[in-house]
């Protein structure tokens, strides 16, 4: 009976994989040319990458041109099939950057953006110190010291009225502004809007509404030339401050409806657990429904603060000088003409806009995982 | 063109209420202590921040000169970018008491508008490009492939003009922007083609070799380009035109800015009147009586600034052609100082 030959007494061991379903081979097998369709798809996008990074490379690097010895400004760019002119963009640099900032004033607005990273930091950056000290200087006591370093006029400061500010400097001026307040703005309306109280609840159902059905060109467009004409005469405000109350106005519109979706997406049973917990209205809202209802939205927020920031680029119709007018504008200057300057502005233009929206968009996704508590798929 | 509509009816609207309040333009741009002068985002040789950021161009000198004559400081201007969409409505609101902005010189624009032309700076019109030695006028251009944008009035001028001159206009090439005219022209697609002189040269700036290309020297359509302000203000409307007419008469008179100090002491009247050594002309504009003096000696005559920005010696490299004073031929004529 213990005669059970069939039975092993040692066991057999790990033998590998069968080759044809590891190593490089097999990945590409398994990944790239698994179908007809796939190896169709794989052998054109192979094509296409081939087709494009070559001329790709020659023009943004091969054939560009990056330094210009003799000084011969859009004499440098004229040779041959030429590539990028990138040697437009660095003797333009300081205009892209700070638009008609005067040069001796430039480290204000340097000091300015390096007091905001300092205190933006602790508020971006989960577990630091002093964060709820950083929240009070960065939107209570920064707003005030970054205009006064902007604008100056005290403590000897230079004025430099804000027709001088320009460039990547006022993209963010403008984005940062409308990102901070069209936020708490859009919370509040769309609380307003789910409100019992009739008076409240028209209010705000009827500025979302107004706002978001107009395009933003019209509402800047009404802000800088339409809205002087009903004001006093010499009451003028200035047109940039105009500009960006309207940004502010009609991003909170959006913001609201995107604040809305989570709010509903909450089960009423947040509500009466909170009601059994015996917390008020206010605290229902803020510690309870809000932290839910804003985490379900994050990539809806961040989706809008993106557009936000792309459609800064529209304040140049009305002649502000963010990033994209700077560029256009300097490209203009014959002593930099050139087959290929204008476009290298372009690029550079898109490329600056790309960091910062690719930066938002990485931060929303790690904020995502980090608040993600159970409800990931 | 209903957009153009709205926006003139606009502006129009605008005008009628707007007229009466902005009165004194004098004394608020003293009270203010600069000018507020409306420029384009940027135009080669017309105005256009330039390697210090600093705005710089013909018509920005004419900013300047106004500012010179009332401040006796050239840079106490403010300059407001303007897109063509809100230029009017922009002048008309009070935002800016000057616009010196590419703008055509039309009779809609100086009658319904509320506004008010206070001469021309540049006789632009459209003119025709080509590679050098290939024709020498565009009379030439019979039969020849001539690349235009669509829809355009350009597209209708060069029509008009083919059918006025008897020339075969068969083979025009339509392109919707600008850039692929352009780029069509460079391309070897057309043998010439066609816009405003001013954006031809522009363009020109920036083929791979500008040299090769020429300008023909007829101009087929009337752009005339000059600063604009509101109407109703005389006082504001005269120092703008007679600035206008100071920087011509004193190219007329041989005045520069580097020889403008000899001549206060110049024995002809006609110099002395300009730079208010004889007479009283400052008075009625309410302004200094050596008014003429400042802008002639900060900002120059306007031979001075056509050489500097657009003439044949800058990148632009636009011949005098219409621009060249009434006594060389050309259409530039300063009303007597008297």
């Amino acid at each position: 009976m213990t005669d059970l030959s069939f039975v092993r007494g040692e066991i057999v061991g790990q033998r590998p994989a069968p080759r044809r379903s590891t190593g490089a081979v097999a990945w590409m097998k398994n990944n790239l040319f698994s179908s007809v369709g796939n190896t169709i798809m794989t052998v054109a996008s192979v094509l296409f990458v081939l087709w494009l990074i070559p001329p790709l490379y020659n023009f943004l690097i091969g054939d560009a041109v990056f330094t210009d010895p003799e000084g011969l400004r859009g004499q440098a760019c004229r040779i041959e099939g030429v590539g990028a002119c990138w040697v437009f963009i660095r003797a333009r640099f300081g205009f892209f950057m700070y638009g008609f900032y005067p040069d001796s004033e430039i480290w204000r607005v340097n000091l300015m953006f390096a007091i905001g990273i300092v205190l933006i930091i602790p508020l971006l950056v989960p577990k630091m110190p002093f964060v709820r000290t950083a929240a009070v200087l960065f939107f209570v006591v920064y707003p005030v010291v970054a205009y006064f370093l902007m604008a100056g006029g005290i403590f000897g400061l230079r004025q430099v009225p804000t027709g001088q500010w320009g460039g990547l400097t006022l993209t963010l001026i403008i984005s940062l502004i409308g990102i901070i307040l069209s936020m708490p703005i859009g919370i509040l309306l769309a609380l307003g809007r789910q409100s019992r109280l009739p008076i409240i609840k028209a209010c705000c159902v009827g500025f979302i509404e107004l706002w978001r059905a107009v395009p933003l060109i019209t509402v800047l467009f009404m802000a800088a030339v339409m809205f002087p004409l009903f004001m006093p005469r010499g009451v003028s405000p200035d047109t940039l401050l105009r500009a960006i109350i309207g940004i502010v106005l009609f991003e909170s519109a959006y913001m609201a409806e995107v604040v809305r979706g989570g709010l509903q997406a909450m089960p009423r049973g947040q509500y009466e657990a909170s009601a059994a917990l015996g917390l008020n209205k206010v605290k229902t809202m803020g510690l309870i429904i809000l932290p839910q209802a804003l985490k379900h939205v994050i990539p809806g927020i961040v989706n809008t603060f993106i557009a936000l920031f792309k459609d800064t680029s529209l304040v140049s119709i009305i002649g502000i000088f963010e990033l994209l007018n700077t560029v256009r504008a300097a490209g203009s200057d014959v002593n930099w003409s050139s087959p290929t300057h204008a476009v290298t502005g372009y690029i550079f233009a898109a490329f600056v806009f790309w960091i910062f929206c690719f930066g938002m968009s990485r931060y929303s996704i790690y904020m995502e995982g980090r608040l993600h508590t159970g409800h990931k798929r | 063109m209903k957009k153009q509509l709205i926006t003139c009816a606009m502006a129009a609207a605008m005008a009628s209420t707007a007229t009466a309040a902005f009165a004194q333009t004098l004394a608020q741009v003293e009270e203010r202590g600069y000018i507020q002068c409306g420029v384009t985002e940027g135009v080669a040789g017309f105005s256009f921040p330039d390697e210090n950021n600093n705005w710089s161009g013909l018509e920005v000198d004419f900013c300047r000169a106004m500012a010179a004559a009332i401040f006796d400081d050239p840079d106490a201007v403010r300059y407001t970018p303007l897109n063509t969409n809100v230029r009017f409505e922009t002048l008309s609101n009070g935002n800016i008491d000057v616009l010196s902005r590419t703008t055509t010189w039309t009779m809609t624009r100086d009658t319904d508008l509320g506004l008010t032309f206070a001469g021309t700076m540049f006789y632009d019109g459209q003119g025709f490009i080509v590679p050098e030695g290939t024709v020498e006028s565009a009379l030439d251009l019979s039969g020849a492939a001539v690349c235009v944008q669509s829809g355009t009035t350009t597209e209708l001028n060069m029509a008009d003009y083919f059918a006025a001159n008897d020339l075969d206009g068969s083979n025009f090439v339509v392109y919707v922007t600008r850039d692929e005219v352009t780029q069509a022209y460079l391309d070897g697609r057309c043998d010439a083609y066609t816009t405003d002189a001013s954006g031809l040269a522009a363009d020109r700036t920036q083929f791979p070799d500008p040299s090769a290309h020429v300008i023909l020297p007829e101009i087929i359509s009337k752009e005339p380009l000059g600063p604009v302000v509101r109407s109703g203000d005389t006082q504001w409307f005269n120092i703008a035109k007679w600035t206008y007419y100071a920087l011509i008469n004193a190219e007329e008179l041989g005045v520069t800015s580097e020889n403008v100090d000899d001549m206060l002491g110049s024995e002809n009247p006609s110099i002395r009147r300009l730079l208010g050594v004889e007479g009283d002309f400052g008075t009625p504009l309410g302004i200094s009586s050596d008014w003429g003096y400042r802008i002639i000696k900060h900002v120059g005559n306007y031979g001075e600034l056509y050489e500097r920005h657009v003439g044949p010696n800058t990148a632009l490299g636009l011949e005098r052609g219409l621009n060249a004073l009434w006594t060389d031929g050309g259409l530039m004529y300063g009303m007597p100082i008297r």
